[in-house]
């Protein structure tokens, strides 16, 4: 059968079992990139050669049973904001374009201790700041679902190369919600874990108090296995917590008994799409008669959250970002006449116009005369945004509710209005707030046929009561992606040929009539009477 | 200005200071990261992401800064702050990797402190406001002949701390003083070295003028690049002469931060547009805070030193050596160190004393170096003195012997097997070679005898010469008289 | 819009951010800015008092490193990336 078709767990048992290699996995890999990235555009960077040999190194240790765990052998995407030894690593930046880091991110070495082979670099909204990966210098990343559509932000290019088999999983990064976000945008499963779970160290910093690196993945037994790997404290992250609790594949059961989940009315207000409203509700009653106990309730503050998160992330990222100054490395002006106006030409012609939209604000914020009444009066706010979370937290296990109030919007349609791409994060920015974990779970589709998402947040460290009502909930919902089991079989991947993809081209590689299409092919009727209830 | 019109301004005017005064800690490695803050090593080989500023490094503390820092601060009286924290303060500079210093605004380490100085004019308090922790800076050199100037990131994020003293000084004196006081308390707690001179201790200069009797403050000037102790006094006479000239001109001082020019002997303000000098301090994400319990203070309380004014106090009461002795010894903890090892293991305070005071001063002196470089262990001294006191030795084969020994720290026992310098107690072969002197010099025999006292110098001599500097000078004396 | 972003708080902020924008992206600057300052002023409805601003969300203290040296001893790394760099420096315009 297609190797491209198990998930991330079920590929390192097969190449356990002898019945594949890690070189034919990475092989498979890159011949569907060849066929899909060039309309897709999930990666900045591939170095073919240096991923098979590096797949063959992987492979001759899995023989020699150096590498035995869940991941060994499997080919990841990893998003171009987190360091890799040797390799180009851009934050899809103009000002870091020629940068090759001396180290890789501890999540990257964790990943590669645990066998799995690094592919290449995906794209991803400038330096992170942004919401449909649009503001890449490198070129926007289409959805696979409809090529008219952004695949979400900033971890778009992870999301995309996931929902297109361009890898069986990916790391991204979570500021405001840039793993789940695109995750629900392009069908496939995002977590952002607890902060402090997850070492930060060779992420480049965006809003430092806020980034946490989470997997998106084909499912959540896969999300599961990607956190077990990469949660781990680190001495070289002073906010890097010690945790026991990292054994995340027991959480998988299929169990929602006792599971008391809250519904926070103020995510089901103005502004939610109809669609996104019902599949998501749908979910909650799936969840509900399988034992879990759903309520409704009132979070609080949610509209205060944005302009929270927009003070605090600007700031951070004012000061995160100065270190690009044409000195040390990346871009540097050609011409200039002196020091100062070498920063100002090399960092003005290096950043993008988010970028600098957010280094002038933040800077402002925090100027003398300004920084208590914006920067303190956030990290006030903030406070607040906690306890409306704790005291909910004190009533409920999980909180549930959409990812984003809309399916993906359609590619361009919010670059020319800052505030509104902004107010898209609404449900996913306190999270960050408040140091939470959270994870993205597709829950449906709209009537375009883009991928609605689910979102379930747990309290601190509550990661396995994430994933256990995920888990249960991916169980009764049954196929979603190209890979879930029910439709799993020797379905080809086609490739679509002979047209090109325009923004008003509703049609996909990948879109759902081809998914359909091969489960019309292969799998029985109740299976694809599932996908498409969904 | 003429002499008379400064003599009169200077009666109406107040000088007020403040200082300002970084001083790198003798950490092993950087605040942040496990470079080594060893000086010298070709340029950036102590290195890393960390004090790189690479993308994606964070930052790390060293808990041994804290560990000074606290003890400094409990040394001076302060406050430890129980929940401390560090902040960003923001600004573009080629020696800053991150183009953000890691410092403390908010809740620094120390505050409310004081010392005790004495000048001329008698005792006084100095308050001290607080000392924060912060990371160096890297090093910038120039090329003005390929215009371009070089960074180097080896002391980039070595730990300093930074005194910041309340405005209550009124004089460079007390300001020396003031130095002199943190210099010997902090080289007492082996915390840093202090020397004006290697950068390990700096101190920039607020200074303002005030009409005598006047309640508010002028407005003070910040004064950078002190490198020496005269250069502190100079640039403060100057620049309150220079204020005070402004403000009799009926113009204003400009609060504003000035470099001061050693070899040009005058200041000049350090502004350009480009400096806005709004730092933009905010707590730092990346580090967590620090808290310092009751125990941990008193663990710090417990392992301060004995420190000079106690020392003095006790040698005075313990040992008989001038007070004038006990300020010099004292004046280094090193040197203090040595005179009571030295003693412990010798038992004779006076001559270790005479020993320090009188060769290891003078050679210092001729190496221009300072008494935290004495090489030579209190073993040795004490051999050295036991080989005197057993005439073993004569004196002046002790100092040549001490001599090496300052360089080298031989052992002064082998050495004087070695090269064969005992003393010749052997009174026959005296006795032989002083009967040969005689023969060879009968004009001074005859002078001797003729009531030259002074002749009987040259003979002894000329003993000591044939003798090569190994006999016992009493010896040869007493022989040399008995045979004239 | 309740807050109008002036050409000298656009030119001051700028200076901090080492960042020279064209008159074109000056006047973008001037509008978001206004902007979202408006929208952040929405926090003031708030009333705040008492509450400790909270800049790590947990109550993690004391992560140290022990006075180990652990790095160092190699320039290569550290000026591998440089745009300009002689003897092992780093090369930025002259700043005397």
């Amino acid at each position: 059968m297609d190797l491209l078709l198990y998930s991330a767990v079920e590929l390192a048992a097969a190449i356990k079992e002898g019945k594949a290699t890690a070189v034919q996995a990475m092989e498979a890999v890159l011949a569907r990139i060849g066929e899909t990235e060039g309309t897709i555009n999930a990666y900045v960077t591939i170095d073919k050669e240096a991923a098979l040999a590096a797949a063959q190194r992987t492979q001759e240790k899995i023989a020699s049973g150096a590498f035995a765990g869940p991941l060994a052998g499997v080919p990841v995407a990893v998003k171009d904001n987190l360091c890799t030894k040797g390799i180009l690593t851009t934050c899809a930046s103009r000002m870091l374009g020629n940068f090759v880091p001396t180290f890789s991110a501890e999540a990257v070495t964790k990943l590669e201790h645990a066998g799995a082979v690094v592919i290449g670099k995906t794209n991803m909204d400038e330096f992170a700041m942004g919401s449909t990966t649009e503001t890449s210098a490198y070129g926007e990343t289409k959805n696979p679902w409809n090529l008219a559509h952004v695949p979400g932000g900033s971890s778009g290019g992870s999301a995309a190369a996931v929902a297109s088999n361009e890898c069986f999983f990916a790391l991204g990064s979570d500021t405001g919600g840039s793993i789940r976000q695109p995750a629900s945008f392009c069908g496939v499963v995002g977590l952002k874990p607890t902060y402090g779970t997850v070492s930060r160290y060779g992420l480049v910093a965006y809003g430092s108090s806020l980034d946490q690196i989470g997997p998106l993945t084909k499912n959540v037994s896969d999300c599961a296995a990607v956190l077990e790997v990469i949660a781990a404290q680190d001495e070289k992250d002073s906010t890097s917590i010690k945790r026991e609790d990292t054994d995340f594949a027991a959480a998988l059961l299929e169990d929602a008994a006792g599971l008391r989940i809250g519904i926070p009315r103020d995510y089901f207000g103005e502004g939610l799409d109809a669609e996104v409203r019902k599949a998501v509700l749908a979910a909650a009653d799936a969840l509900s008669g399988k034992g879990a106990v759903v309520e409704e309730f009132d979070l609080g503050l949610v509209e205060y959250a944005i302009p929270t998160y927009y003070t605090i992330a600007a700031a951070e990222a004012s000061s995160n970002l100065e270190r690009f100054d044409g000195v040390k490395y990346g871009y540097r002006a050609q011409e200039f006449d002196g020091l100062h106006e070498m920063y100002k030409k090399t960092r003005s012609e290096g950043f993008g116009a988010e970028v600098k939209r957010r280094i002038m604000l933040g800077s402002f914020v925090l100027s003398s005369g300004y920084y208590d009444a914006y920067y303190l009066k956030a990290l006030k706010v903030k406070a607040m945004i906690k306890k409306a979370f704790d005291d909910a937290f004190a009533n409920f296990d999980l909180i549930l509710g959409p990812v984003a109030p809309t399916t993906a919007p359609r590619l361009g349609e919010s670059l020319s209005d800052p505030l509104k791409m902004y107010l898209g994060d609404i449900y996913t920015i306190s999270v960050n707030l408040a140091g939470l974990p959270a994870i993205s779970v597709p829950c449906g589709k709209d009537t375009k046929g883009l991928p609605i998402g689910l979102q379930l947040i747990a309290d601190s460290f509550q990661e396995k009561k994430l994933l256990r009502a995920a888990y249960t909930y991916e169980q009764l919902r049954g196929a979603f992606d190209l890979c879930t089991d029910p439709c799993r079989g020797n379905m080809p991947l086609r490739r679509r040929t002979g047209r090109a993809a325009s923004r008003e081209d509703a049609s996909s590689l990948l879109d759902w009539d081809i998914r359909k299409g091969r489960g019309m092919e292969n799998v029985s009727e109740k299976c694809i009477a599932d996908c498409n209830t969904i | 200005m003429s002499v008379k019109n400064a003599l009169q301004i200077a009666t109406q005017y107040e000088t007020v200071i403040g200082l300002e005064v970084h001083v790198e800690l003798a950490t092993k490695t950087k605040i942040f990261c496990g470079c080594s803050t060893e000086f010298g090593g070709a340029p950036n080989t102590h290195t890393c992401p960390v004090c790189t500023g690479m993308p994606g490094t964070l930052p790390v503390l060293n808990k041994q800064v804290v560990e000074y820092a606290m003890a400094v601060g409990l040394a001076t009286n302060c406050e430890i702050t129980r929940l401390c924290k560090f902040d960003r303060k923001n600004y573009f500079y080629p020696d800053n990797p991150q183009n953000y210093q890691i410092s403390q605004l908010y809740l620094p380490i120390c505050r409310n402190g004081h010392v005790e100085i004495e000048t001329a004019d008698g005792k006084k308090s100095v308050g001290i406001h607080e000392i924060h922790m912060e990371e160096d800076a890297g090093k910038l050199l120039h090329d003005e002949w390929e215009d371009c100037s070089l960074v180097d990131y080896n002391r980039s994020g070595v730990p300093l701390i930074e005194i910041v003293s309340e405005p209550d000084m009124r004089s460079a004196e007390e300001v020396i003083a003031y130095l002199e006081k943190l210099r010997m308390t902090i080289q007492y707690l082996g915390a840093s070295d202090c020397k004006l001179n290697e950068g390990s201790m700096r101190a920039d200069v607020n200074l303002s003028v005030r009409e005598v009797g006047a309640e508010r403050f002028g407005t003070r000037t910040e004064m950078k690049n002190l490198n020496s102790f005269r250069a502190i006094t100079h640039a403060i006479e100057h620049e309150r002469e220079r204020q005070i000239e402004l403000l009799e001109a009926g113009q204003q001082v400009i609060q504003e931060t000035r470099r001061w020019d050693d070899n040009k002997e005058y200041s000049y303000a350090m502004r350009s547009k480009e400096d806005a000098q709004d730092y933009r301090y905010f707590p730092d994400p990346d580090l967590v805070p620090v808290y310092i319990s009751d125990a941990w203070i008193a663990a710090i309380r417990d392992g301060l030193p004995e420190f000079r004014e106690e020392k003095m106090a006790r040698y005075k009461e313990v040992f008989d050596i001038p007070e004038y002795d006990i300020g010099i010894i004292t004046d280094t903890k090193h040197m203090a160190d040595l005179f009571e090892e030295t003693v412990a293991i010798c038992n004779q305070p006076k001559k270790v004393s005479n020993w320090l005071m009188g060769e290891t001063l003078r050679l210092l002196k001729e190496n221009a170096m300072d008494a935290q470089d004495i090489r030579f262990s209190p073993g040795n001294l004490a051999k050295l003195i036991g080989l005197v006191d057993s005439k073993a030795v004569n004196s002046s084969v002790a100092k040549e012997i001490f001599a090496v020994m300052f360089d080298e720290d031989i052992n002064p026992e082998t050495y004087v097997e070695e090269h064969g310098l005992k003393t010749v107690n052997d009174e026959d072969a005296l006795r032989k070679t002083i009967e040969e002197v005689i023969a060879a010099n009968p004009q001074s025999v005859e002078d001797y005898r003729g009531g030259k006292e002074r002749a009987l110098g040259f003979l002894v001599g000329q003993t000591m010469k044939a003798m090569k500097g190994k006999a016992d000078p009493g010896m040869v004396n007493r022989v040399l008289k008995e045979l004239l | 819009m309740a807050n109008i972003i002036s050409d000298e708080t656009i030119e001051y902020v700028g200076i901090l951010a080492k960042l020279a924008l064209s008159d074109e992206e000056k006047a973008q600057a001037k509008k978001d800015m206004g902007r979202m300052l408006d929208y952040i002023d929405k926090l003031g409805e708030l009333d705040t008092t008492g509450i400790e601003p909270m800049s790590h969300v947990f109550p993690v203290q004391n992560v140290f490193r022990e006075d180990v040296v652990t790095n160092g001893g190699e320039s290569r790394e550290t000026l591998e990336n440089a745009p300009e760099q002689k003897d092992n420096m780093f090369i930025v315009p002259i700043t005397i």
